[in-house]
C-alpha cells in the first residue's frame, strides 16, 4: 500500500478505501499493544514532534505512546514554554521545527485551519490532532475503529452525537466519517450549541434527546466546556444536565444494547450519568485503547510512505 | 509638471453611442464632443483613445491609508500611488490611524504628506473620527476637523455601540459633514471574518451573522428618520441590509449606502482552505447576498462603490484564519475586477461611472468631472481588452493582501489624469 496523503488534516480527504487501510493497519498494530513487550522497530530512527499549542493530556499521550511503540523518537512541545508564548508566529515556529528535520509533526492548535496552514508550509507529514472547532480526524477514526470492534459494519446503524456540536471538532469529523461507512448520524443539542445552518454538517438535527435517542444504536456524548455558560450559551450545568445528560432512562429509549462513547475528559453527571460511563455498554475505555492503535497506524502510514516511493 | 492641454481622441465614453474626443486645458474640461477625425489641434497633446474607454476619474469614499502609525502596511505616498494606478482622483481616508485622526493636527499632517508625495494628485480627503480615539464615548472636535480639511466623520472599524452617543454624534455632525457608519452590532459580530452560515459551520469558524450588520443598519435608518439628519452606511454586504435600505429610501429617509467590489464578485466559498486573503469585515456573504447587492447598486438602492482598501503586511495575513487581520487591498484592482460584471452584462460602464465617480462626489461634495466645460480634467483611460495577472509586483499598494493574487484579470487602467496632469501612465518606463 502506498499511502497517497502527505498529511492527515481531516477525514474528508480520505476515500473509503483509505479508511479501510487505516482500520486494517490499526487492527494489526492493536495486537502489539497486548504483548508483554509492546515495541516494534518499524519507525526506528524516525522522529515525531508533538506540537500541542493547546492543552491536551490524553491525545498527546496517546500519540506519544503510539510513536514510541513503533520505536520512533518523540519530542513534545507545548505552548507554555514555547516561543509561541513569546509572540513568535505559527509560521516561524513550525519552520523552525521543520529545520530540525522531523518526519512528522503532530499538532493541535486552537484555530480552525491551523493544521492546513502548517501543512502548506512544511515538507514533512502533518498530523492534525485537533484544530479549533474544525477537525479531529484521529478521534473520528478511533471512534470508528471502536465501533467496528463491536459491530461488523456501520451500515444501517444510527449514531447520536449528543452535546456541544457547535464547538466540537470531534462532532464535525464524525459527521464526515461515519456516514461514509453507511451509518446515519444524528446531532442533538440546544440551538445555542449547534452551528447556525447545522444542516451543512450532513446530519439529522434534534433538539430533544428523547427523540434523538429513539432507535439509536450508539450515543457519543461530547464534552461541555464550562466557558459556554459564561458566553451565555446555556444557563448552568445543572440545567444542561436536566435537558441533555445521558441518563439510564434516556438510554433506555435507544435500541437494546446501544453503545455509549465519549471522547473524554468526562464531566460525570453533566454529559453522562456516572453509572453509565462505567456500565457494560460503555466503550469509553475501548476508545482510549483504540486510539493508540489508530495513531500507530496513522504515524506508520504517513512516515513510511516516502520509503515506499510516494512523493510528498 | 503643469497641466497640459490634452486631446483624447476617438475614445468610447460610457453612455454615449459614438466615439468622442475630449479636450482639456488648464486642468479643466474644454469639451467632450463626437469624434472628429479631421480635427487639427496643434496646441493639444494628442492621446489616441482608440479601443479605450474614457471615464471620469473615480472617487473612493472608503480607504485606509494607515499613515500615521502603521506605515509598514501602507503610507500616504504608496496608497495614493495605488489610487492613481487604479484610476482614482479622490481618496477619502478613514480615521483609524495611530494616533487616530481626531485632531486637526493629524488631518493637516495627512494632507501635507499627500501634497508632498503627490502634489498633482490623486487628492486626499481625510475622514475625521466621530468620537475621540474612536472609543465611542466623547464626540470628536468635528468643527476643528472640518476646518482642517476633513470631509466626513466616521468611527469606521470601531462602530459606536452606545446608541445614545451615536444619536448625539449624528445630530452634532448634521450641520458640519456627513456621518459614515460601519454597521455592525459589536457584541453579535465579535471576532470574525467569516459569514455565519453553512460555510462557517463546516469550517468550524465563528461566524458573523448578517443580522449583526442589518440590526445596525436598521438602527441608523431609524435614527436618520427620527432626527431627520443624513447617514451614510459603509460597506453594505448583505441582502437583509439592502432590503432595509430599499424600504427606507422608499419612505424618503436621508440614507445613502456603499458596497465594495469584493462583495459583488466573491462569496464565502472563497474561505475554503482558510484563505486569509478573503478575510474581510464585514465578511464575504452568500451568492444570494452578492446578487442582491448587484441589483441594489444598479437600481441606486446602494448609492456608491467604495474599495474599503485595507492594506496589511504579509505576516499579518500569513497566519491561521482566526489570527489574520481583516481586509483586502483594493485600490489597484477595483475597476479591473469590476469589469468582469460588465462583461457578464450585470453592470454597464455607465453604472460604474455613476456609482464610482459621480454619486460619491455628490454625497461628499468633492470635485468631479461630468465632462461639462469647466469641470476638473480628472479622467481615466481603461483598456477593456488588456489581460494581466495580479502579482505582488503589479500592485502599487504596499498591501499585497488580495484574493485576486495570481488570478488573471481582463481590463486595466492605462492612464489616470488629475486636473490635466498625468498621474499614472501604464506605458511609461518604470510604470
Amino acid at each position: 500500500m502506498n499511502w497517497p496523503h502527505k498529511d492527515l488534516l481531516d477525514v474528508s480527504q480520505l476515500s473509503r478505501e483509505d479508511v479501510d487501510v487505516v482500520m486494517r493497519t490499526a487492527a494489526s498494530f492493536r495486537e502489539i499493544n497486548a504483548r508483554p513487550v509492546k515495541k516494534v522497530p518499524t519507525l526506528k530512527g524516525k522522529s515525531v514532534v508533538l506540537f500541542f499549542a493547546e492543552p491536551s493530556t490524553r491525545t498527546k499521550t496517546s500519540f506519544d505512546i503510539a510513536g514510541k511503540r513503533l520505536s520512533a523518537d518523540t519530542f513534545g512541545l507545548a505552548k507554555t514554554g514555547s516561543s509561541l508564548q513569546k509572540g513568535e508566529t505559527l509560521k516561524d515556529t513550525v519552520r523552525t521545527l521543520e529545520a530540525m528535520n522531523p518526519d512528522a509533526i503532530v499538532m493541535r492548535h486552537a484555530s480552525s485551519g491551523a493544521a492546513d496552514f502548517v501543512a502548506k508550509r512544511v515538507g514533512c507529514a502533518v498530523i492534525n490532532a485537533g484544530d479549533g472547532w474544525h477537525a479531529h480526524p484521529t478521534q473520528a477514526l478511533l471512534d470508528l475503529f471502536t465501533l467496528l470492534e463491536v459491530w461488523d459494519t456501520l451500515a444501517g446503524k444510527t449514531v447520536v452525537i449528543l452535546g456541544d456540536v457547535a464547538h466540537s471538532r470531534v462532532a464535525r469529523s464524525n459527521c464526515r466519517l461515519l456516514p461514509m461507512l453507511g451509518a446515519r448520524v444524528r446531532i442533538c443539542a440546544p440551538r445555542t450549541l449547534l452551528p447556525k445552518d447545522a444542516q451543512a454538517l450532513d446530519a439529522e438535527i434534534f433538539h430533544d434527546p428523547d427523540k434523538a435517542l429513539a432507535g439509536a444504536d450508539a450515543v457519543m456524548c461530547l464534552r461541555l466546556q464550562l466557558e459556554r455558560q459564561e458566553a451565555g450559551l446555556l444557563p448552568d450545568l445543572r440545567e444542561y444536565a436536566r435537558r441533555f445528560c445521558l441518563t439510564p432512562d434516556r438510554l433506555a429509549l435507544a435500541n437494546p444494547g446501544a453503545k455509549v462513547l465519549h471522547p473524554g475528559p468526562i464531566n460525570r453527571g453533566v454529559e453522562i450519568a456516572s453509572d453509565l460511563a462505567d456500565a457494560g455498554n460503555s466503550l469509553i475505555l475501548d476508545q482510549v485503547s483504540s486510539g493508540v492503535a489508530v495513531r500507530m497506524a496513522i504515524l506508520y502510514l504517513h512516515i513510511t510512505r516516502k520509503d515506499q516511493g510516494g512523493q510528498a | 509638471m503643469t497641466a497640459q492641454a490634452l486631446a483624447v481622441t476617438n475614445v468610447r465614453v460610457p453612455g454615449r453611442d459614438d466615439a468622442c474626443d475630449l479636450l482639456t486645458a488648464d486642468g479643466k474640461v474644454v469639451e467632450l464632443s463626437p469624434h472628429d477625425p479631421k480635427a487639427d489641434r496643434p496646441d493639444f497633446r494628442r492621446i489616441d483613445g482608440r479601443g479605450l474607454v474614457l471615464m471620469p476619474a473615480l472617487t473612493d469614499a472608503h480607504a485606509h491609508m494607515r499613515e500615521p502609525g502603521q506605515e509598514w502596511k501602507e503610507d500616504i505616498a504608496s496608497g495614493l500611488a495605488a489610487a492613481a494606478a487604479g484610476g482614482f482622483s479622490n481618496i477619502m481616508c478613514m480615521a483609524n490611524t495611530d494616533p487616530v485622526n481626531d485632531h486637526g493636527a493629524i488631518t493637516r499632517f495627512m494632507l501635507r504628506r499627500a501634497k508632498d508625495a503627490h502634489p498633482h494628485g490623486p487628492r486626499l480627503f481625510p475622514i475625521g473620527a466621530l468620537t475621540v480615539g474612536l472609543r465611542g464615548r466623547e464626540l470628536a472636535p468635528m468643527a476643528e476637523l472640518l476646518e482642517a480639511g476633513c470631509v466626513a466623520f466616521s468611527n469606521d472599524g470601531e462602530p459606536v455601540a452606545d446608541t445614545e452617543i451615536f444619536r448625539r454624534a449624528m445630530e452634532y455632525a448634521a450641520d458640519l459633514a456627513p456621518v459614515i457608519d460601519h454597521c455592525e452590532d459589536p457584541f453579535m459580530a465579535k471576532g470574525s471574518g467569516a459569514n455565519e452560515g453553512a460555510m462557517s459551520a463546516r469550517l468550524g469558524l465563528r461566524g458573523q451573522p448578517d443580522a449583526a450588520e442589518a440590526i445596525q443598519v436598521a438602527r441608523d435608518i431609524l435614527l436618520a428618520e427620527y432626527l431627520n439628519v443624513p447617514v451614510h452606511l459603509a460597506h453594505v454586504s448583505c441582502r437583509r441590509a439592502v432590503e432595509l435600505i430599499a424600504a427606507a429610501k422608499k419612505r424618503g429617509a436621508p440614507v445613502t449606502a456603499e458596497t465594495c467590489p469584493h462583495y459583488l464578485l466573491m462569496t464565502d466559498a472563497a474561505l475554503l482552505g482558510y484563505d486569509t486573503m478573503a478575510k474581510v469585515n464585514p465578511p464575504l456573504r452568500t451568492d444570494a447576498d452578492r446578487l442582491a447587492l448587484i441589483d441594489a447598486l444598479r437600481e441606486g438602492v446602494v448609492d456608491i462603490l467604495a474599495t474599503d482598501h485595507a492594506p496589511h503586511a504579509s505576516h499579518e495575513k500569513e497566519t491561521p484564519f482566526e489570527d489574520a487581520k481583516n481586509g483586502i487591498s483594493g485600490l489597484d484592482t477595483a475597476l479591473a475586477s469590476l469589469w468582469e460584471l460588465v462583461r457578464q452584462g450585470r453592470l454597464t460602464p455607465a453604472d460604474i461611472v455613476t456609482r464610482f465617480a459621480w454619486r460619491p462626489a455628490e454625497i461628499f461634495k468633492l470635485p468631479v468631472n461630468r465632462f461639462a466645460p469647466g469641470d476638473p480634467a480628472d479622467f481615466l483611460l481603461f483598456d477593456p481588452d488588456d489581460s494581466w495577472v495580479v502579482t505582488p509586483e503589479s500592485l502599487r499598494s504596499k498591501g499585497k493582501n488580495t484574493p485576486l493574487l495570481g488570478q488573471p484579470l481582463t481590463g486595466r487602467v492605462v492612464l489616470t489624469v488629475v486636473e490635466g496632469v498625468v498621474v499614472h501612465d501604464l506605458s511609461a518606463p518604470g510604470a
